[in-house]
């Protein structure tokens, strides 16, 4: 072989190849879904409930259909196939008919030919509500004291672990309760839809912006009670997703509107009603004890997780497993006793977003990190390298870690990034907190610095089967590839170019549009799609490779399996063949398709015990803040990461994932919640529900540990949760070194550091 | 809806809107009535920046302007930065500075990043966070979009030195 090697070419794995998109979104010319547009099209908008819990007593439609310009009116009675769906469970009522649990949930949608006349329309459907109290706090829901507000009860899922010793009392013990609140996935593209009947009625097309193609058709053809073929989805382009577009939001209604009507249905949610339109992070309320030796070894911990699920199911037993199976965060520990509730209220419905029931258990256990080492005598540094987790180390729930996990090195190559300059005397203002408001003395600043290291799973668990498939074609040495992958920014499209360019030694790779005309990708969500739609489009061009070599092997009178791709070139490895891709596919077709799947997990069983997680990742973080003690003000200033990502395939889209989670992370730390009032949100606006800036955004340095992950198709975690995770304990740690106060929930407010 | 007539100039072209709602904003005008969807709406309170064009040589939130207020404006939209087609200095920048993910706050991000280098060639780290804190971008925390308009920045200066 030649001493060349495909990573060296350019737009081959390994290189920040440019993605194929980008172009046409700085131009504008990139189509959204919120672009689509039809010929004759209405426009589609949704009533919601202005009440937390109540019973509908009537709907009078009558005052919208009178006005000029509406279509149609359609409210529970009209759906003609199944009248709830959900991710897990299907309890969501397409629209509520008898009762609505949530404030914001839909009750009728109409078809207008303007968006104002369409609003027009909902103001005049009269809705009786006979209003009841709201469930609220998710201790009534589990202490049973509240009447059930749904068939399905007030508890969604209980999860316990119980391993090792059960009255196991360490040297040293420490505790605390750990609040966080919820918070919101904030895509900047609005969910937004198009919908087109077919012409006999009989089905529908839709152009939309979601995570998961194929379970968006399940849902929808069962709401519809139309065959699954007669829905067909094309991905919309996907303004930002981060957990917030997995569930159904508009697009029940928006076929229904079209199948009612005949005419192409636009929706696009304005942000106030984007707010009500989606589920969001689930606020948390976590017991930690943890017992240690004098010397800090960690011997058990013990947890109580509550998980405010909000009216819908969603996620939510998903999200718990993460949160119970995590909270022994990336440390070795022998003993525990974990006791997990997702339950219901009537809160906003609450769900997937980045990170997935981990953040939540991170910031209670690198919390509890901190206190055991101020018990212990250690620093934050030394207690976390002292119990670091080892590929071979049991998890809580007796699954062996079999994951490369360099926690240790993580933590040391953390460690190893300079710190930033010391804050000058005299500092611009924009630098320190309150920046442009000019509110903060330099002698009220105090800097500190805090740690998070976290533990995430990648794929879906417990026995599920979150299979990706995708198509390779070769023709004239020009790669087409097709898949249902949900494109939401991350860049898994010139990924799955790169792989093409490597794989096969070809530069023009095409990619069909995104949709169900081929089979599932699963969701992009859980970290999962470089690995398993990576490894479909891997498999299925190596399928297509083969069968090139074993023409050109043929045709040359050589072995198949001496054949391999140099460059752009299929050689002899043995002998002196060489020809082009381009030359060697001449007036043929090469097509293959391929279904990549990960190793079998299983369920958890009573006391949590099994192996329900396909992988992990790891990440450390340290954060740098400088806090303005009088205003309770922060301003993050830096911070460090060194993330296990297995191979780095795109170096500066790698990069971009690991800013924006951090940034996203920030966020929860000391900016964003949903502020609820009796269920009712008080913020569903970024006026009021406020997101990091480029004035909030710190100095971020990173250091990506590549460690080849053997499970793993092309050796790369995947890297997109780890991020937003450990960041938000690190800045909050740097904020309780700043000031001393115990911060016992985030987002961290001016008056939980002035006051707490 | 309306009978009257009202023209609006944008990218150098003059457009007839005419059977419009007096309500509706020059963001929805743009995209909804004169086939210039590369303006994007994500909030409609002038918080985010997604919807930024430049009127009479000023960036704004088109969300915020009323359209048939903007009857003598000359308006400058994301797809009028370049007529033939090429990508921009700016543009070119973010692709190859990795400053583009999902893409949606982009567009503005390019009309805000134009405005601030045409009027200050020379903007160092603090004004450029400064000129485009009122973009927000939920993908990338900022890293790469400073990078790209540095680049643009120094690019524009490499060619001025020469």
């Amino acid at each position: 072989m030649t001493t060349k090697t495909s990573t060296q070419r350019r737009g081959a794995l390994g290189s920040s190849a440019l993605r194929p998109d980008g172009i046409p979104k700085v131009q504008g010319r990139f189509a959204f879904s919120s672009d689509a547009w039809a010929d004759s099209m209405l426009w589609g908008a949704t009533l919601r409930s202005p009440h937390p819990h109540a019973r509908i007593v009537s709907i009078d439609v009558s005052g919208a259909l009178a006005i000029n310009g509406v279509s149609a009116v359609i409210t529970a009675k009209d759906v003609p196939g199944q009248l709830t769906y959900g991710l897990i469970a299907s309890d969501q009522p397409v629209f509520a008919s008898e009762m609505v649990r949530y404030a914001g949930e839909p009750v009728a949608a109409v078809a207008a030919d303007h968006p104002e006349t369409a609003r027009r329309a909902l103001d005049a459907i009269r809705v009786d509500y006979e209003v009841l109290p709201p469930l609220v706090d998710a201790e009534d829901a589990i202490s049973g004291s509240f009447p059930a507000i749904h068939p399905d009860g007030n508890v969604i899922r209980r999860q316990r672990i119980i391993r090792g010793d059960q009255s196991f009392v360490g040297d040293v013990v420490v505790e605390g309760y750990y609040d966080v609140g919820m918070q919101d996935q904030a895509f900047l593209g609005l969910e937004a839809a198009l919908a087109l009947p077919d012409d006999a009625g009989g089905g529908v097309e839709l152009f939309v912006a979601t995570q998961w193609l194929h379970e968006d058709q399940k849902q929808i053809a069962a709401c519809l009670d139309l065959p699954i073929e007669k829905v067909r989805l094309t991905l919309g382009g996907v303004g930002g997703a981060f957990g917030g577009r997995e569930d159904i939001s508009l697009q029940v209604h928006c076929c229904l509107l079209a199948l009612t009507t005949g005419r192409p249905i636009k929706m696009q949610y304005g942000r106030e009603e984007s707010f009500f339109g989606h589920i969001h992070r689930h606020p948390a309320r976590i017991f930690m004890r943890h017992h240690a030796d004098w010397d800090g070894t960690l011997r058990r911990v013990e947890a109580r997780v509550v998980l405010d699920g909000g009216a819908y199911a969603s996620t939510s037993s998903a999200v718990l497993i993460n949160a119970v199976t995590h909270m022994q965060g990336p440390y070795k520990c022998e003993m525990a006793t974990v006791d997990g509730y997702a339950v219901r209220s009537n809160n906003p419905p609450c769900g997937a977003m980045r990170g997935f029931g981990v953040v939540q258990a991170c910031f209670a256990h690198e919390s509890q990190m901190d206190k055991l080492a101020a018990a212990c005598g250690l620093d934050p540094v030394d207690i976390r390298l002292k119990n670091a987790m080892r590929t071979g180390d049991r998890l809580i729930t007796g699954q062996v870690m079999d994951s490369v996990a360099p926690v240790e090195r993580c933590i040391r190559e953390t460690a190893a990034i300079p710190l930033p300059e010391p804050l000058p005397a005299d500092p611009d203002p924009l630098l320190i907190p309150g920046g442009a408001g000019l509110t903060a003395r330099r002698g009220n600043i105090t800097r500190g610095i805090g740690w998070g290291v976290s533990i995430k799973n990648l794929m879906y668990s417990e026995g599920f089967d979150d299979y990706a498939t995708a198509r390779c074609r070769l023709a004239n040495g020009v790669a087409t590839l097709q898949f249902a992958t949900a494109e939401v920014g991350q860049g898994f499209v010139v990924l799955a170019q790169q792989i093409a360019r490597t794989v096969l030694g070809v530069d023009t790779v095409l990619l069909e549009p995104i949709s169900t005309a081929i089979g599932s990708a699963g969701s992009t969500s859980a970290s999962r799609q470089t690995w398993m739609s990576g490894g479909a489009v891997d498999g299925a061009c190596r399928l297509v490779r083969e069968r090139l070599f074993e023409h050109v092997a043929a045709t040359h009178h050589v072995d198949p399996l001496r054949l391999v791709i140099d460059g752009t070139d299929v050689v002899d490895s043995m002998g002196t063949l060489r020809v082009t891709v381009t030359e060697a596919s001449k007036d043929l077709t090469f097509d293959e398709t391929f279904e990549h799947h990960h190793r079998a997990t299983e369920e958890l069983d009573e006391n949590g015990q099994g192996n329900c997680h396909v992988a992990f990742a790891f990440v450390a973080h340290r954060a740098v803040v400088d806090v303005d003690t009088e205003l309770g003000l922060v301003k993050v200033v830096q911070v460090a990461t060194a993330q296990d990502v297995g191979r780095v395939l795109n170096p500066l889209a790698a990069l971009g994932q690991v800013e924006g989670g951090i940034a996203q992370g920030l966020g929860l730390a000391v900016m964003e919640e949903i502020v609820l009032e009796n269920g009712r949100m008080r913020n569903p606006s970024f006026t009021d529900y406020l997101l990091p800036t480029a004035l909030d955004a710190p100095e971020v340095v990173v250091s990506m540990i590549e460690e080849p992950e053997p499970q793993a198709p092309l050796g790369a975690k995947g890297i997109g949760e780890p991020p937003c995770i450990s960041v938000t304990p690190a800045i909050v740690a740097a904020i309780r070194q700043a000031t001393g106060k115990e911060l016992p929930r985030v987002p961290v407010r001016p008056h939980d550091i002035v006051f707490g | 809806m309306s009978n009257e007539i009202y023209r609006l100039t944008v990218n150098g072209i003059e457009h007839e809107v005419k059977d419009a709602w007096a309500g509706e904003s020059l963001l929805y005008v743009l995209r909804e009535r004169l086939g210039l969807p590369g303006t994007k709406g994500a909030c409609e309170q002038g918080e985010c920046g997604s919807c930024t064009v430049v009127m009479d040589g000023e960036a704004v939130c088109s969300c915020l302007v009323m359209a048939a207020t903007a009857v003598d404006a000359d308006i400058t939209t994301v797809e009028g930065l370049s007529l033939d087609g090429e990508p921009t200095d700016v543009q070119q920048s973010f692709v190859e500075a990795g400053g583009v993910q999902c893409g949606f706050c982009t567009p503005g991000l390019i009309v805000a990043v134009h405005h601030l280098l045409d009027r200050n060639p020379s903007p160092d780290e603090l004004a450029i966070k400064e000129a485009i804190s009122g973009n927000i971008c939920r993908c990338t925390g900022y890293g790469r979009i400073f990078a790209a308009v540095e680049r643009a920045r120094d690019q524009r200066r490499a060619m001025q030195a020469k």
